[in-house]
C-alpha cells in the first residue's frame, strides 16, 4: 500500500529541483548554510556551478535572488520557514513582493514538527506573513507527489512563489501516475455532505485518516486539500460551505492569518457558515518529537474527529 | 579629462540638479540633499559609463544602476530625463497620485529603473544577485549600486559586502555617498560607521576615493575600478550634502524636505546663474 511510504517533503522539494536542473538550464539555487537540512543539497551535488551558499544571512540572500531573477535566472532561495518568511519578511516584502520579481523560496522546516529544536525554529507564522504581500503564491504541499509536481508548477508560474515544506517524514498519499497540481485549485480528496474538513500541507494525511473514523460513525465529511493557500480556490470552498453547512480547518500553523482565517474571510464575505479552526492556537512550541508535539497541539485525526463532530452541532 | 567633455558634464549635471528641485517643490516633499551629492556621479554614470539605450531600457546586456539609497530618486528621475528616458514633466508630477515617478524608485513604473528601492540596505543585494548572473552567463554588463553613507549602518550591506568578495564580484562597483549627514544629524554622531575604507577593504573590496564633484577625479577612480579583477570595488565619494545650492549645503535640515515658494526661486536662481555661467 502507498499509504505506508513516508518521506519529508523537504526531501521531495531537493529531489525535484535536481531533476529540473536537467530541465531548466538557468536554474539556480540558493540557501543559507542549511543545505543539508533544506535538501538542496541534493541540487548541489547535482550542479555545483548553479548552487551558491549564500552563509547565515537571509537577508541578503532575498536579495541575491531578486537580483538573479530581474536578469533572467529562474531562482530557489532556501531557508527555514522562521528565517525565510519571518527574519527575512521586509527583503521579500520590498525586494521581490514589491517589483512582482519571480523569486521561488523554498521555506522548510515550517510548523510545530520541526519538534526537538523548539519554539525559535517553528515557525507557526509564515503563511500569516506571506498572505499579506500582494502578488505572492503560497504553496502548502501535502506529501511528496504534491511537493514535487509544486516545485515545477512554482517554476512556470510568473511572479513570486512561498513554498512551505516539512520537517517530518509523512504518507505519501497522492499516486505520481495520476496526479495533477493545478496553482489556485484544491482537490476534493473526499466528496461528503454533513462537514467539510479542509487541510492544509502535513495535515491533509491526518484529516483523510479522520474522515475514515468519522464515515464509521455515519457522519459523512467532504475532505478538500488546499494546497494553495494564496490565490484560494474562494469557488471550491464557498460551494462547500453552501452543501455541507459548517467547515472546520486543518493547519499546522498558527490559528491567526493562515488557511482556517483565509477560508473564514472567504466565507463571511459569500456564505457565513461556521468555521472552526484547527491549528497552533495562538501559543509558542515547545521541545519534543514531531509526532508527540502534532498530537499535543492537537493536529491530529483525533482531534479532527472531536472538532467535526462539535461542527455538526453548530448546524 | 577633455574640457569640452568636463563642460558638457558640468552643465548637464547643474540641469540635473535643477530637476531635482523642481520635482522636489513640486512635489511638496522628497530628499534633495542626497540628490544634489550625487548628481556629478549619476551625470559621469548616464552619459560616460553605462552602456544603456533609452529607447529600449530593458535591453537584455545593458549595465545595471541600482540606487540602493533609494530616497535618492528625484536625482535618479532627472539624470533620467537627462538622458531621453521620459520627458521633463514627469519631474513636476514625481509624488503625485497617479504619477510614474514614486517617492521611491520603482522599477515596474519607470523605464530606466533597474530595481525597486527606498528600504535601505536592499539594493546591494540586489546588485549582488545582477552581478553575479552576470557571472553565471558569462554576460559582460556591469552592475553599479550607490549607497548613502548613513545606509551602510544597515547590516544587510555587510552582509551582502561578504557575499560579494566571496564570490569574487569584480563586475560590481559600488559608490558610497559620504556626505556625512544622515536624518537625525552627523554620521559621526549618530552611529558612526566610520572608518568607510578600512571596513571594506577588511571585507575583501578594492576601496577607492573620490572627489565626488570633480569630474577628473572621478573619472580617475572608474578608470581605476574598471583595472580591477577579482574583487568587487567599492567607490568612496566625499561629497557635499545640498551641493550647488548654498542653503541646503552641508545642512541636515534639507535631508527630506522640500523647498518654499520662496526658498525655490532662490534655489533656481542659484543655479540658473550656475547654469548659464557654463554655457556661456
Amino acid at each position: 500500500m502507498s499509504e505506508q511510504i513516508k518521506k519529508a517533503t523537504r526531501e521531495s522539494y531537493g529531489e525535484a529541483l535536481a531533476e529540473l536542473g536537467d530541465k531548466y538550464e538557468n536554474l539556480i539555487v540558493l540557501d543559507a548554510d542549511l543545505a543539508a537540512a533544506t535538501k538542496t543539497g541534493i541540487f548541489k551535488k547535482k550542479f555545483p556551478e548553479r548552487f551558491f551558499d549564500c552563509g547565515i544571512a537571509e537577508s541578503n540572500m532575498m536579495g541575491v535572488a531578486a537580483g538573479l531573477a530581474a536578469t533572467g535566472k529562474i531562482v530557489f532561495a532556501s531557508t527555514f520557514a522562521m528565517f525565510a518568511a519571518g527574519r527575512a519578511f521586509e527583503q521579500v516584502r520590498n525586494s521581490i513582493g514589491y517589483p512582482h520579481i519571480p523569486v521561488k523560496i523554498g521555506a522548510t522546516h515550517a510548523g510545530i514538527s520541526v519538534g526537538e529544536d523548539g519554539a525559535t525554529h517553528q515557525c507557526n507564522e509564515d503563511i500569516a506573513l506571506m498572505r499579506t504581500i500582494p502578488g505572492m503564491t503560497i504553496i502548502n504541499p501535502a506529501d511528496d507527489v504534491e511537493a514535487k509536481a509544486a516545485v515545477e508548477a512554482a517554476i512556470k508560474h510568473d511572479g513570486p512563489v512561498y513554498m512551505r515544506f516539512g520537517r517530518l517524514a509523512v504518507p505519501v498519499f497522492n499516486d505520481s501516475e495520476t496526479y495533477k497540481f493545478e496553482l489556485g485549485k484544491g482537490i476534493t480528496i473526499k466528496d461528503g455532505t454533513d462537514v467539510t474538513i479542509i487541510a492544509t500541507g502535513l495535515m491533509v494525511s491526518e484529516a483523510i485518516e479522520a474522515e475514515k473514523i468519522l464515515s464509521e460513525s455515519g457522519i459523512s465529511a467532504r475532505i478538500i486539500n488546499i494546497h494553495t493557500i494564496k490565490p484560494l480556490d474562494k469557488e471550491l470552498i464557498i460551494k462547500a460551505a453552501k452543501e455541507t453547512g459548517v467547515i472546520v480547518t486543518v493547519e499546522e500553523h498558527s490559528v491567526i492569518g493562515g488557511l482556517g482565517s483565509a477560508i473564514a474571510e472567504a466565507v463571511t464575505e459569500c456564505c457565513p457558515v461556521p468555521v472552526i479552526k484547527i491549528g497552533v492556537n495562538d501559543v509558542f512550541g515547545h521541545s519534543g518529537p514531531a509526532p508527540e508535539l502534532l498530537k499535543e497541539f492537537g493536529l491530529s485525526k483525533e482531534n479532527i474527529v472531536e472538532k467535526a463532530k462539535y461542527a455538526l452541532t453548530l448546524k | 579629462m577633455d574640457s569640452t567633455i568636463r563642460k558638457k558634464l558640468e552643465i548637464t549635471a547643474c540641469k540635473t540638479r535643477i530637476g531635482v528641485i523642481d520635482a522636489v517643490y513640486n512635489a511638496k516633499s522628497g530628499h534633495p540633499g542626497g540628490s544634489l551629492s550625487i548628481s556629478d556621479l549619476l551625470t559621469y554614470l548616464y552619459f560616460v559609463k553605462l552602456n544603456i539605450d533609452p529607447k529600449n531600457p530593458k535591453m537584455k546586456q545593458r549595465d545595471r544602476l541600482v540606487l540602493s539609497k533609494g530616497h535618492c530618486a528625484p536625482g535618479l528621475y532627472s539624470i533620467l530625463v537627462q538622458r531621453g528616458f521620459f520627458e521633463y514633466d514627469e519631474l513636476k508630477k514625481l509624488r503625485h497620485i497617479g504619477a510614474m515617478l514614486q517617492g521611491h524608485p520603482d522599477m515596474k513604473g519607470t523605464p530606466g529603473v533597474d530595481m525597486s528601492t527606498g528600504s535601505l540596505g536592499q539594493g546591494i543585494s540586489a546588485a549582488c544577485g545582477m552581478a553575479l548572473s552576470a557571472k553565471i552567463s558569462n554576460d559582460d554588463y556591469k552592475v553599479y549600486a550607490i549607497l548613502g553613507d548613513g545606509e551602510i549602518e544597515e547590516g544587510q550591506v555587510w552582509e551582502a559586502a561578504m557575499f560579494a568578495a566571496h564570490n569574487k564580484l569584480d563586475n560590481l562597483t559600488i559608490i558610497v555617498d559620504n556626505n556625512g549627514l544622515q536624518i537625525d544629524g552627523k554620521v559621526c554622531d549618530v552611529c558612526s560607521p566610520m572608518p568607510i575604507t578600512d571596513k571594506f577593504e577588511a571585507f575583501g573590496w578594492h576601496v577607492i576615493t573620490m572627489n565626488a564633484h570633480d569630474f577628473d577625479d572621478i573619472e580617475r577612480a572608474f578608470d581605476e575600478a574598471e583595472k580591477i579583477s577579482g574583487k568587487p570595488v567599492a567607490i568612496i565619494q566625499t561629497s557635499v550634502k545640498g551641493k550647488d545650492v548654498s542653503f541646503m549645503e552641508n545642512q541636515v535640515s534639507w535631508h527630506g524636505s522640500a523647498p518654499n515658494a520662496e526658498q525655490y526661486a532662490l534655489a533656481m536662481e542659484e543655479l540658473n546663474k550656475k547654469l548659464s555661467e557654463l554655457e556661456g
